[in-house]
C-alpha cells in the first residue's frame, strides 16, 4: 500500500484530535440544539405555514460566528502552547499541506455538524412540498460561508499562542466580513475612507453573497467568492507560521 | 569524507539582540557531540536553527549534504529531532502520536506498524502504547519524544536536553541507547550534566552567550582543570569557559 498523502495524514491526525476530546460532542450538541430553536422558536416555522428551510439558513450564518471560531481557535494556537509546532513543522511535509490538512479537518467537522441539521429537511419535506433546489442552495452556500469562517480563523490561529484571543479576534473578523456591505460597518469607514476603497469593502460583504446563494441561485461569481477567498486566506496562513521562522 | 551535519557561521539575532553569533559546527559519523552552556546561551535557538524550525539571521546548515534552506523537505528527511521539553499531543495515545509520525514520515501501514513496535521496544514503552500522552509520567513522556526522533532511523539526531527529568536509571537507559545508536550517527544533545558528556559524549561543544568557547574531546575539557582541583574537575572547567565569556559579553 502507498502511502496517504501528508495533508490527509495531518487532516485525520487533527481530527481525532476532535473526537478524543468532549470538544467534539459539546460543539454538536450546542449547534443542534441552538439550530432547532432558531428554525422553529425564533423563525416561527411552523406559524409562517410554508414548508421550507429559510429560517434555518437565515440564521445559520449567526450561528456559525462563534462556532466556527470556537473550533479554529486551537488549529494553531494549540500547536505553539504545546510545543508540538516544532515537531509538525520539521517533519518532511510541505508547510502547506500542514495548513491545508488542518483546514480541511475543521471543514470537514463543521460539515459534519451541518449534516447533523438534515432532519430539518427531512421534517419539512414530511411537512410539505419545499423547494428542494433552495434547500441544496442552502447548504451549498452555509458550506462554503463556514469554510470562510475557518480560514479566517486558521489565519488568526496561526498569529497568537492564545487561544482565547483567538476567538475573540475571529468572531470579530468573521462579524465584519460578514456585514461589511451593510451600514453598521460602512457607517465606520464614512468620512475617512475614499467611495472607491468603500465600495470595495462593501463588495467582500460575506453576507451579500450568502444571501444570493441561499435565495436559491447558486451563480458562479459566489463560489469563486468563497474559494478564492479560503485559498487566499490559506495561503497567508502559510505565509504567517512561515514568516515566525525567522523570528 | 562530509560531514553528517555541517553548520557554518549561524547567527540568530532577536530584535537586535544576538542570541548566537557565529556559531560553526560539523558533526561526523560515529560523534556525540555534548552540547554544553548556561541557560540563555543559545543552545536551544541553535538546535532550532540546526532542524530549520528557526531560520538563521546569517550562516548555513546542511544535514548529510543537503542544504536545510534550499531543500527543506530533503534534508528532513535525514535528521530525527527531539525539541525542547519533548512536546507532543496529549489527547493521543503513544501509539496513535508515533504512527501519525511515522505516516508523516511516509512509511506505509506495514512499514508503520514495523516501525513503531520496534521503536517501541527499543526506548521500553511497550507496556504503555495504549494509553494516552497525557497519563504518562513524565519519564514515559520524554521516551515518547525520543522513539518520535528515532523511529525513521535517520543518520543524524538532534536532541535537545533527553534526559531532563528522567530518573537515574531512565538516564542510564537513555545514555546507553545514545551511545549504541552514535557509533553509525551523527548526534548533537544538549545537557546541563556534565557527567552525561563523559558518559556518552565523544566531543564536547561549550556554548557562553552565544559563541563556541571550547570544542574538544571530553578528556581535553576536563584536562583545563587546574592540578589542585580533585572534585568536580568538569563543573570547574565549565564555570571557567562561561563564567569569562559573560565578562566578555557584558
Amino acid at each position: 500500500m502507498s502511502a496517504s498523502r501528508p495533508f490527509s495524514v495531518v487532516a485525520r491526525r487533527e481530527l481525532r484530535g476532535y473526537f478524543a476530546t468532549p470538544l467534539a460532542g459539546v460543539f454538536l450538541v450546542v449547534f443542534i440544539f441552538l439550530a432547532g430553536i432558531f428554525t422553529f422558536s425564533l423563525g416561527n416555522l411552523f406559524e409562517r405555514g410554508e414548508a421550507d428551510l429559510r429560517p434555518f439558513f437565515q440564521f445559520v450564518p449567526w450561528l456559525f460566528l462563534f462556532l466556527a471560531p470556537a473550533v479554529s481557535m486551537r488549529l494553531w494556537s494549540e500547536e505553539r502552547r504545546l510545543g508540538t509546532i516544532e515537531v509538525l513543522t520539521t517533519l518532511p511535509i510541505p508547510l502547506w499541506q500542514a495548513v491545508l490538512g488542518k483546514f480541511l479537518a475543521a471543514w470537514l467537522f463543521c460539515l459534519v455538524a451541518l449534516g447533523a441539521t438534515l432532519p430539518l429537511w427531512i421534517t419539512v419535506s414530511w411537512l410539505g412540498d419545499p423547494d428542494q433546489g433552495a434547500i441544496v442552495a442552502g447548504y451549498a452556500a452555509t458550506a462554503m460561508l463556514s469554510g470562510l469562517y475557518l480560514a479566517i480563523g486558521g489565519l488568526v490561529s496561526a498569529l497568537t499562542k492564545n487561544q482565547v484571543i483567538a476567538f475573540v479576534v475571529t468572531a470579530v473578523m468573521c462579524f465584519l466580513a460578514l456585514l461589511c456591505g451593510y451600514p453598521i460597518v460602512l457607517d465606520f469607514f464614512e468620512g475617512w475612507l475614499p467611495g472607491g476603497a468603500r465600495d470595495a469593502i462593501a463588495g467582500v460583504s460575506v453576507l451579500t453573497h450568502y444571501q444570493s446563494m441561499m435565495r436559491g441561485v447558486i451563480e458562479l461569481r459566489d463560489i469563486v467568492y468563497f474559494a478564492s477567498g479560503i485559498v487566499v486566506l490559506v495561503t497567508a496562513t502559510t505565509i504567517a507560521i512561515d514568516w515566525r521562522k525567522a523570528g | 569524507m562530509e560531514s553528517f551535519i555541517d553548520a557554518t557561521g549561524l547567527t540568530k539575532t532577536f530584535g537586535g539582540i544576538r542570541a548566537v553569533d557565529g556559531v560553526s559546527l560539523q558533526v561526523n559519523q560515529g560523534e556525540v557531540v555534548g552540547f554544553l552552556g548556561p541557560n540563555g546561551a543559545g543552545k536551544t535557538t541553535t538546535m532550532r536553527m540546526l532542524t530549520g524550525f528557526l531560520e538563521p539571521t546569517a550562516g548555513t546548515v546542511k544535514l548529510a549534504g543537503v542544504d536545510i534552506d534550499k531543500a527543506p523537505i530533503a534534508a528532513r528527511r535525514h535528521f530525527g529531532y527531539l525539541p525542547e521539553g519533548a512536546p507532543a499531543y496529549p489527547d493521543m495515545t503513544a501509539r496513535e502520536y508515533l504512527n501519525f509520525v511515522a505516516s508523516a514520515r511516509g512509511l506505509s501501514r506495514a512499514e508503520r506498524a514495523v516501525a513503531v513496535d520496534a521503536v517501541a521496544s527499543r526506548v521500553h514503552l511497550t507496556r504503555v502504547m495504549d494509553q494516552t500522552i497525557e497519563t504518562l509520567s513524565k519519564g514515559f513522556k520524554r521516551r515518547v519524544g525520543i522513539a518520535q526522533a528515532i523511529l525513521h532511523d535517520p543518520k543524524i539526531l538532534i536532541m535537545d536536553e533527553p534526559t531532563d527529568g528522567l530518573d537515574p536509571n531512565q538516564k542510564h537507559e537513555v545514555r546507553e541507547l545514545i551511545r549504541e545508536m552514535g557509533k553509525r550517527k551523527a548526534i548533537v544533545l544538549s545537557t546541563h550534566i556534565l557527567e552525561e558528556v563523559e558518559a556518552v559524549c565523544t566531543r564536547v561543544v561549550v556554548i557562553a552567550a552565544g559563541k563556541v568557547v571550547f570544542d574538544g574531546t571530553p578528556g581535553a575539557f576536563e584536562a583545563r582543570a587546574p592540578e589542585g582541583v580533585s572534585r568536580n574537575r568538569m563543573d570547574h572547567v565549565f564555570r571557567e569557559l562561561t563564567a569569562r565569556s559573560a565578562e566578555v559579553a557584558s
